[in-house]
């Protein structure tokens, strides 16, 4: 199913897969909520190049715009405003059972993976070779998102701006202090 | 590249899995599906290559979901903080009998 690949984009998308995969390590790993949250922002930034590598470079700009500069700097800032104390009062990590149980679930979780890369999926569900660069190059990064985006999930486009006002409906009554009224 | 992709992805979200079983603090597991949701993204967009452009529209979509629920789900964080004092899931126990 793949074509053959040059050896520099073979390379990079083992570098920064592996970088993201050590920057994970690093963010559950830490203690601080702040230096997890800047992990987590590095493991989104080499997912954005890989989403570039991948065809999908409108998705690698949402990527950096949305994830890491919007979603992370929300939790930064609730982490500042919770002014939580020094990390290591908090005895994060889970004891002995907590660790081994989710130790087990993750070495069935790769033994899925394994068992699912052996499948192969049916051949007339694949796009011909080369449809998805064609269409890039007709439309454009950002045209060959939004024209499906606007025709085909129209609908479903705008039920997601109901579940957004609903979201910050819901965030600003959440977030109000109890006893104080909205007017 | 596309078996390395969904590969990645899994590490990705197992990693996530795991950080939602063993961590207590609240923001941190939170900081955790949202690691798995960008696993489950890499699994679209890799896919999309070969089965259309629908799996970027979806990402769009995730992305979309992902913010509404930091946006709720750290709400629900500050008020907790501010009835308990903590984010220490350990220590927020109303629902448990």
């Amino acid at each position: 199913m793949d074509p053959h690949y040059p050896l520099i984009y073979v390379f990079h998308f083992y570098l920064f897969g592996v970088i993201a995969i050590a920057s994970a390590l690093a963010f559950v790993t830490r203690k601080s909520p702040v230096s997890a949250a800047l992990w987590l922002v590095n493991t989104m930034f080499s997912l954005s190049v890989l989403f570039v590598m991948l065809d999908a470079p409108f998705i690698g700009v949402m990527q950096v715009l949305v994830y890491a500069g919007a979603i992370m700097v929300v939790f930064l800032f609730v982490v500042m405003l919770l002014n939580l104390g020094h990390p290591s009062d908090l005895a994060d990590v889970r004891g002995g059972w907590w660790k081994i149980g989710a130790g087990v679930f993750g070495l069935v979780m790769l033994a899925e993976i394994w068992v699912v890369s052996k499948t192969r999926l049916s051949g007339d569900l694949v796009l011909p070779p080369g449809a998805n660069e064609s269409a890039l190059a007709k439309l454009g990064a950002v045209g060959a998102i939004a024209q499906p985006l606007f025709k085909d999930y129209l609908l479903a486009f705008e039920l997601t701006s109901v579940l957004l006002l609903i979201a910050i409906a819901g965030a600003v009554i959440l977030g109000r202090k109890v006893g104080t009224s909205a007017r | 590249m596309l078996a390395e992709a969904l590969a990645l992805s899994a590490v990705l979200f197992t990693i996530g899995v795991i950080g939602v079983l063993t961590r207590r603090n609240a923001i941190i597991i939170f900081m955790c599906v949202e690691l798995m949701l960008n696993a489950v993204n890499l699994t679209f967009v890799a896919l999309s290559r070969f089965y259309g452009v629908a799996g970027q529209v979806f990402v769009v979509f995730v992305m979309t979901v992902a913010a509404a629920e930091a946006a709720v789900g750290l709400a629900i964080i500050i008020a907790l903080f501010r009835h308990k004092q903590t984010v220490n899931i350990q220590d927020i126990n109303l629902l448990r009998g």
